[in-house]
């Protein structure tokens, strides 16, 4: 039979990083506390592991805290298995004493022994299990053999019988505010089975942090990392763009020969080839480069912790703006997905705050608006011929102006509907880690890329083939297509685009990476490279102007249909979602309008 | 004193927390409490939070906060 056994402990403690070893799966790990926000569940031999939240405490402060001590009180679990930091046994293992009254069979493992070691501390893992009266294994979770000890260590676990515990008086224990007796006996097991001076947060982590948080130098490396990622991104697209985008023209030639040799009827070949096809090679080749790129690069920062100290050197225009810092690290979050940033907004105590914070999210552009930026300011803002350092450029600067944006949004709405006090900050400053930058870089590259592939088939193929067919249903006047275009053309006029970027900005709600094949697609033509879009959208006349206003209005609209479902789920109102997209829309039309009169 | 008032590199031993619930809950589990010993890292580079070193890690703190954590140097 399967047993279901429970993994709990600290934020930041390689609860994550040990699941993935064990179960094999590929819960994303970053070096942040908070990053995992929901549980998650996978097969380790003949257990079910299930990941929980980080906590500090069985007394929840924050949502993504209730989900664990709910989870833990419900008793699903037939173990628990508490992860403690060895770097930061002290804090741990408070959690640890809580868990102790409410769960009958509990394991303590103790993890990072390596990170330790090299922080010059020794752990005596049997000193330990004697104070704590509990089994305790000790385990670097980066390590091969992590993976056997701990099943041997739960084998051992379910032979032995389980202690008594009452969970009903652990809970009310956990609920007291007997923080202090927790502490002394804490204070009191690290003095027993402690050797060696030193914590988590080492000399090293104080110089590094001196210079990127500094006074002189915290802003500039902040702004060279961020000009570095674009560049690269930017750089790096081109080529495995223009490869993509040659094979699938030759692929779509030889498939097109092979629908003509069976004698496929016309319009099948057009459904599928012009219509499917065509979108989805748009996507992958012109969408899936920049996106496969950037986010291992973020991933990387993400990894070594220096996103919670981007979050430290800003907080101060979010506390002017009436918002949590933490607000900062779901907007970098966002930066990746913003359905990815809303539920990341759980580390938010606070539920103001925390409304603040998913309300704002979509104006952080997505990686899936990226391509579109980036071939908006390549096409139209960067002369031909320019570097790619000029483009990195522009782009880091759109991207400081949506954060201006997004403060701006934010202070608007603490001044209006979401008026209240500050209910106070704190922020975790991880130590620094070393990320495993080959399989951080990997790992990431290829989740994005099966990601946005998945996406391209699930939803830019069949976009493709009903925006062909659609395109072929005549009316008196016109094509469907180009009569909803038309309807639109007016309004759109008037923001400084046309009928068919609104069509398309509509039609791309399911996924913002389509909204070029769209609109393209709407154009009648068929996309290709760089240069070919730029002439498809100056036939359709385009002037910088037009480029600006999709600029800023890929910026500020409504956010996709994934965002909007994760901000129901997380805000559990239709009402907050809808102001989740008027808000960005109003400020994207507004910012247009004005746009295109100053064009004028 | 509170401890905004603590310079980089000073530390302290925490007197008392007059804060409100949630916050003071958060500031006991990560292992301020009367009694504990803190010091301060520094500050952000536009002088508001400062991190300190609470329990062997470093935590980041606004000087609202700071104002309501009464310390002896």
């Amino acid at each position: 039979m399967e047993r279901t056994v429970a993994l709990a402990g600290n934020p930041n403690v390689g609860k994550s990083s040990l699941f993935n070893r064990l179960t094999g799966l590929r819960q994303h790990t970053g070096n942040w506390t908070g990053k995992t926000v929901e549980t998650a569940a996978g097969r380790c031999g003949s257990y079910r592991l299930v990941d929980l939240p980080g906590t500090y405490s069985l007394r929840p402060g924050s949502a993504e805290e209730r989900v664990t001590r709910d989870y833990l009180l419900r008793g699903e679990a037939e173990a628990v298995v508490v992860v403690c930091d060895a770097c930061c046994l002290e804090r741990n293992l408070i959690l640890a004493l809580q868990c102790r009254a409410l769960c009958p069979r509990m394991l303590v493992c103790v993890n990072m022994l390596d990170e330790a070691r090299r922080r010059g501390l020794r752990v005596d893992c049997e000193a330990l299990s004697r104070g704590l009266g509990l089994p305790v294994i000790g385990l670097s979770a980066r390590e091969k053999g992590s993976r056997a000890a701990l099943i041997a260590a739960l084998d051992a676990l379910f032979e032995a019988p389980p202690r008594p515990a009452d969970p009903g008086k652990g809970a009310e224990e956990a609920e007291e505010p007997c923080a202090q007796r927790l502490f002394e006996e804490s204070r009191r097991l690290c003095r027993l089975v402690l050797r060696g001076e030193g914590g988590a947060y080492g000399p090293r982590d104080a110089r590094l942090d001196r210079i990127l948080t500094g006074r002189v130098w915290a802003f500039p490396v902040m702004l060279l990392l961020l000009l570095g990622i674009c560049f690269l991104t930017i750089r790096g697209a081109n080529l495995p763009s223009a490869w993509l985008s040659r094979g699938f023209a030759s692929l779509g030639g030889l498939l097109r020969r092979g629908f003509r040799a069976l004698g496929a009827p016309a319009w099948l070949e057009g459904l599928l080839l012009d219509g499917a096809y065509g979108s989805l090679s748009l996507v992958t080749a012109v969408m899936l480069p920049p996106m496969a790129i950037f986010f291992p690069l973020f991933s990387l920062l993400e990894d070594a912790g220096f996103l919670p100290r981007a979050a430290y050197n800003l907080d101060r225009p979010f506390q002017a703006c009436g918002a949590c810092g933490k607000q900062g690290l779901c907007m970098l979050m966002g930066l990746g997905c913003n359905a990815v940033g809303v539920t990341g907004s759980r580390i938010i105590a606070s539920r103001r705050e925390r409304l603040l914070a998913i309300l704002t999210n979509s104006i952080t552009p997505c990686n899936g608006r990226f391509p579109l930026l980036i071939a908006l300011l390549g096409m139209f803002f960067a002369p031909a011929g320019s570097s790619a350092l000029l483009s990195a450029g522009l782009l880091s600067l759109v991207l400081c102006g949506s954060a201006a944006l997004s403060l701006a949004a934010t202070a608007l709405l603490d001044r209006t509907l979401l008026r209240g006090e500050s209910a106070g900050f704190v922020l975790e400053l991880p130590p620094y880690r070393r990320p495993q930058i080959g399989r951080v870089l990997l790992r990431s590259l290829l989740d994005r890329t099966l990601k946005v592939l998945g996406r391209a088939a699930a939803v830019a193929a069949p976009a493709g083939a009903l925006l062909w067919l659609l395109g072929r249903v005549q009316t008196e006047s016109g094509s469907l297509l180009t009569v909803w275009a038309g309807a639109l053309d007016g309004l759109g006029r008037f923001f400084g685009m046309d009928g068919a970027i609104l069509l398309a900005f509509l039609l791309g709600l399911p996924a913002n990476e389509t909204v070029l094949p769209i609109l393209l697609g709407i154009y009648g033509a068929a996309g290709g490279e760089m240069p070919e879009i730029r002439a498809v959208l100056l036939q359709n006349g385009w002037t910088s102007v037009t480029a600006l206003c999709v600029l800023l209005f890929t910026l500020l609209h409504w956010p996709c249909s994934t965002t909007l479902l994760t901000i129901r789920r997380e805000t559990g109102s239709w009402r907050w979602t809808a102001l989740a997209a008027a808000l960005p829309t109003a400020m994207g039309l507004v910012l247009c309008a004005v746009a295109a009169a100053l064009g004028k | 004193m509170t401890l905004e008032k603590l310079r980089p590199g000073q530390r302290a031993t925490v007197l008392a927390l007059r804060l409100r619930e949630p916050l003071r809950r958060r500031l006991e589990d990560l292992g301020l409490a009367e009694g504990t010993e803190i010091r301060c890292l520094g500050r952000s580079p536009l002088g508001d939070p400062a991190a300190f070193l609470i329990c062997g890690s470093a935590v980041a703190l606004r000087r609202a906060d700071c104002r309501r954590i009464e310390v002896e140097g």
